[in-house]
């Protein structure tokens, strides 16, 4: 028996952490992740009987950058409302978010779907709430837990799309791509931990929807989402059905696990706070300048810099990676995006290091360097190399062309190869024999003996021309 | 009507704990006010009551928080600076 | 001029929860003078507990804006006052205390919630003491003690520090022995507060000023209907009569909104009461919660153990009334009604200036006459239809039914608390002299 299963259905909602200054209703910092708990507190944030909110202005601005950057609809009201539940880490028992009336309606995010194809995902609403405290679970079977409210009352912004996503792949990019905008509208700080949250509804068309709570890390999305896929699946497979649940990331385990049935008969009791007057701000949206973003910039990348679109797409997908390319793109357009989003990125990724440690200079006379061919792609990469190294462990980065010096890697040329490539050809006769008989992975392996004896300073290319002539006229 | 079924599951959603031999007196005592909120029922349309205060936003400056000390002050129990609670499980 | 005020009343009405022995005050228009502080207003460094074991021993780490403006003007704070846990009661008898008595008759109740702060300066152990009124917290005692108490204006005094129980309609408001001293008080505790977000900047300073002379004053057919004790009904028509012949005039009005008020403003109460209290849980202040439990266990026993039945009751209406569940769909509906009421008396205070009325239907009740919350609940059908108007009202001593004291009321406009004021003092001048 085949059993026809539908497609996959996949909608988000996303919690942003605000980076403003202060907390969203008091004025304490938010920049608590150096000090220890509860040193940001105050007593609106621990929720002391008789504090009372007051919004952040800030906030309500970042929210509005975004609604505006995602072309959404901002209604003339908007009002704060209490979501009532019990929980340790809520301070006040009740969390103050939007509820009816929320600050934005109504946008859209352009990604591309898995074929490549521009692909429209709707986003439902946009609305401000506060983040509760965090609480720390003591191991080893400990009957309580540790609550720190310095979280308590970090700006969120709540974003909720349609479920316009069709695999888990889709949703990562659509994370990918909001994330981008975030960082380029300067509301987010991309490095903090926990600043972007994410639950999936995700479900098996003509089936049920399950929840999936919890995802602290938006890499982790994808992940869930997979597992979920396959497990709804087989369910379906299996003639079973999908029960409709929420479920929580083990984001160790990359598994999801049901929660506990309590926390589904949840009824929150809204209402509009007391404590705090309507929000009417649909006029201020003209005054937010946007800047550009990723997506225009994007396209102007490939316009006035000639690079392709994979390269245009990879540059432009951190503000300051773009930035940085911007900065360096003078020497020669095409070779410094292939340097910096292919190798420097690579190369950075592999030491965890962040663009923002580049010494951007040095990578200027890099690249002169390379564009001169003073040294060879691969002596480049070595420059390159031995830069960052000297960076992640904090020393003074060496100019590139001392470097090159240091360790002799200026690239060598023409006839002063010939008494190496005679050697070669002299000692691996065999290689010679198969070469003759037409066999081309010959030529390569003589061309490698040669670059290991000139340590990477000449081009392969040139190499396998030079090598190759020698053969064919008879030099041996 | 409210039933005694109501009262235990209305007790349970606002976490008040309440005693078996609580809920019958309850549950007559919440009958008899509810027929007083009946009159609600005649109210036709919406509408909100006016609140003054529209648009009241702070500038975000940050002012100093309490101690670590003054925070905890209160608090029942405490252990390196957190403040303990029952295990949600 | 500052100095340290040694106080040690002989509180035999139970008028206290704490006293301080030894308290502090400074330079300013009120300078020395004890002033008493209800306990849902938080006080730095003293006790708030709001009648309620659940905050017994806490210690706020923060002045209320109200309490920050007394100190500012000199006063001694000697004590924070009795009253019904969390204000839910019109009596004091709810509170986890005991209840206090009515100095004026020690078999009565004091009336609440505010029934400390009344019975202290009944007692004349403090000439002024601040108070709440939620849907009559302050007017009730007021009356039911002989003395004077304003709710101001909803967004005329600031929240920030008193311990909500109905957010939407609650003030905090002087109370005194005399009109001249509830103004005084007033005078120092009106003044803008950033932090309270549905306050406006209309502070008060203001003089009382005698004199009614073409003040027409708006008589609710609906304040001296079924329910109201003909004698009571008949002090305050007298009283009205004052006015009358001091030049007032008067207008028969109608405010059918009232039909819905008990009803709107018990679901509003208790809606708002039952989010406001789940805080209470033991972790951050309070008696501690046991720890050792798990949550929802340990949290439903702290309550259970140290909250009153009343404070039960009402969280449990206020939840039901929010809830999803239930057909009902109170609140909003409840809203809808005060939206009516608020408009009814925006009518009828357009045609005339002021309002006036009794301020209970009744005279004090015995200690533990009201066991029925039903019936408890019928007696602020009065007083809680200007908390849901949002207008100021003032309860004024208008003599006595059975040697028990009788209260004029007088409502006015928003932000017209000086008029309210005014016609109080005309009313209190007039008799006395």
């Amino acid at each position: 028996m085949t059993v026809d299963i539908g497609e996959t259905i996949v909608g988000l909602e996303i919690h942003v952490q605000l980076a403003t200054a202060t907390k969203l209703f008091c004025g304490c910092s938010t920049d608590y992740q150096d000090d220890g708990p509860n040193t940001h507190c105050c007593p609106v944030c621990l929720g002391l009987p008789g504090a009372l909110p007051h919004v952040n202005r800030k906030a309500v601005e970042y929210g509005l950058k975004v609604a505006k950057a995602l072309d959404m609809r901002v209604p003339e009201e908007s009002e704060f409302a209490r979501k009532n539940y019990f929980y340790p880490d809520l301070a006040k028992a009740y969390q103050i978010t939007q509820s009816d009336k929320p600050l934005a309606v109504e946008g859209t995010v352009e990604i591309e779907d898995d074929e490549g194809h521009e692909k429209i995902v709707r986003i439902t609403r946009a609305h401000l709430e506060e983040d509760p405290g965090r609480l720390v679970h003591v191991g080893g079977g400990s009957k309580y837990s540790l609550v720190d409210y310095n979280r308590s009352g970090i700006p969120l912004l709540e974003i909720v799309t349609e479920p316009d996503m069709r695999s888990p792949q889709e949703a990562r990019r659509f994370l990918n791509k909001l994330r981008t905008i975030l960082e380029y509208l300067g509301v987010f700080d991309g490095e903090r931990e926990g600043g972007l949250r994410v639950d999936a509804n995700i479900s098996m068309r003509g089936s049920e929807r399950v929840e999936v709570k919890n995802i602290s890390s938006y890499k982790g999305v994808e992940k869930a989402l997979t597992f979920e896929v396959t497990r709804q699946r087989n369910l379906l497979r299996r003639g079973q059905k999908v029960a409709r649940e929420t479920r929580h990331f083990m984001e160790g385990r990359g598994i999801t696990t049901s929660a506990r049935s309590k926390e589904e008969a949840h009824d929150y009791r809204y209402f509009p706070d007391p404590d705090l007057g309507p929000i009417r701000v649909t006029g201020w949206l003209a005054g937010i300048d946007l800047p550009e973003l990723p997506t225009a910039r994007k396209n102007r990348f490939m316009a006035q810099y000639g690079i392709s679109l994979n390269h245009a797409r990879t540059l432009t997908g951190d503000p300051r990676l773009a930035d940085f390319y911007e900065h360096v793109a003078h020497i020669e357009p095409v070779l410094a995006a292939t340097w910096v989003a292919d190798t420097l990125l690579g190369e950075l990724n592999y030491r965890n290091m962040g663009i923002a440690a580049v010494p951007a200079e040095q990578i200027i006379e890099l690249l002169a360097l390379l564009r001169s061919e003073a040294i060879t792609d691969r002596a480049g990469v070595q420059v390159l190399r031995e830069m960052l190294d000297a960076c992640a462990a904090g020393k003074p980065c060496e100019a590139p062309a001392a470097i090159v010096e240091r360790e002799g890697l200026a690239r060598v040329v023409g006839d002063d190869f010939t008494p190496i490539v005679q050697a070669v050809v002299a000692a691996n006769p065999q290689a010679v024999e198969d070469y003759r008989a037409g066999k081309k992975g010959a030529l390569n392996f003589l061309v490698g003996q040669v670059m290991k004896e000139t340590r990477g300073r000449a081009d392969p290319r040139e190499l396998g021309r030079i090598v190759s002539e020698y053969i064919d006229t008879g030099g041996v | 009507m409210i039933t005694e079924s109501d009262i235990e599951h209305i007790a349970e959603l606002a976490d008040i704990g309440i005693s078996k031999d609580e809920v019958p007196e309850f549950t007559r005592q919440f009958n008899t006010i509810i027929e007083y909120f009946e009159v609600l029922d005649t109210i036709e349309g919406e509408g909100a009551p006016d609140t003054g205060a529209v648009n009241v936003f702070r500038d975000d400056e940050p002012r100093p928080s309490l101690s670590q000390e003054e925070v905890l002050a209160n608090a029942g129990a405490t252990e390196d600076g957190f403040i303990k609670a029952p295990r949600v499980m | 001029m500052a100095g340290t005020l040694k106080f040690s009343p002989d509180d035999r009405c139970n008028a206290f929860i704490t006293t301080c022995a030894e308290a502090p005050f400074g330079e300013g228009v009120l300078a020395g003078t004890a002033v008493a502080v209800k306990d849902n207003i938080s006080t730095a460094g003293i006790q708030t507990t709001c009648g309620s074991k659940i905050l017994e021993g806490y210690v706020p780490p923060y002045d209320a804006h109200v309490v920050e403006l007394l100190r500012r003007a000199g006063a001694a704070i000697v004590g924070k006052t009795n009253m019904d846990e969390f204000g839910m009661g019109s009596t004091t008898e709810t509170s986890a205390f005991g209840p206090t008595k009515n100095p004026v008759d020690l078999e009565r109740v004091p009336g609440g919630s505010s029934g400390g702060s009344a019975a202290a300066v009944a007692a004349g152990l403090v000439s002024m003491a601040l108070g709440s009124d939620t849907g009559g917290s302050i007017r009730c005692p007021a009356a039911f003690t002989g003395i004077v108490g304003l709710k101001p204006t909803y967004g005329r005094v600031s929240r920030y520090g008193l311990i909500a129980c109905a957010n939407s309609l609650e003030q905090i408001g002087p109370m005194a022995r005399t009109v001249e001293d509830a103004s005084r008080l007033m005078s120092v505790i009106a003044h803008h507060d950033p932090r309270d977000v549905t306050m406006l900047d209309r502070p008060y300073d203001h003089q009382p000023v005698a004199g009614v002379r073409g003040l027409r004053i708006g008589i609710p057919e609906e304040f001296f209907g079924e329910g109201v004790d003909p004698r009571v009904a008949e002090k305050v028509r007298d009283a009205i009569g004052v006015l009358e012949g001091l030049g007032a005039e008067t207008v028969r009005v109608s405010i059918p909104g009232m039909q819905y008020a008990l009803a709107a403003y018990y679901v509003i109460c208790t809606s708002e009461a039952s989010s406001n209290l789940a805080r209470f849980d033991g972790v951050r202040y309070g008696p501690a919660v046991d720890t050792r439990k798990s949550w929802h266990e340990a949290y439903q026993d702290l309550r259970r153990e140290l909250l009153g039945a009343e404070v039960r009751r009402r969280i449990m209406l206020g939840t039901f009334a929010l809830s999803a569940g239930y057909a009902g769909d109170y609140y909003t509906k409840a809203q809808a009604a005060r939206r009516k009421i608020q408009e009814d008396f925006e009518r009828v205070l357009r045609e005339t200036d002021v309002i006036a009325g009794p301020t209970m239907p009744t005279v004090a009740f015995r200690l533990g006459e009201k066991t029925d919350p039903v019936s408890m609940y019928l007696s602020d059908i009065l007083t809680a239809p200007a908390n849901l108007a949002g207008i100021p009202a003032i309860s004024v001593p208008c003599g006595r039914v059975d040697g028990l004291p009788v209260g004029l009321q007088i409502m006015g406009r928003r932000f017209e608390d000086e008029r309210v004021i005014d016609a109080a003092y005309t009313y209190e001048q007039e008799v006395r002299a």
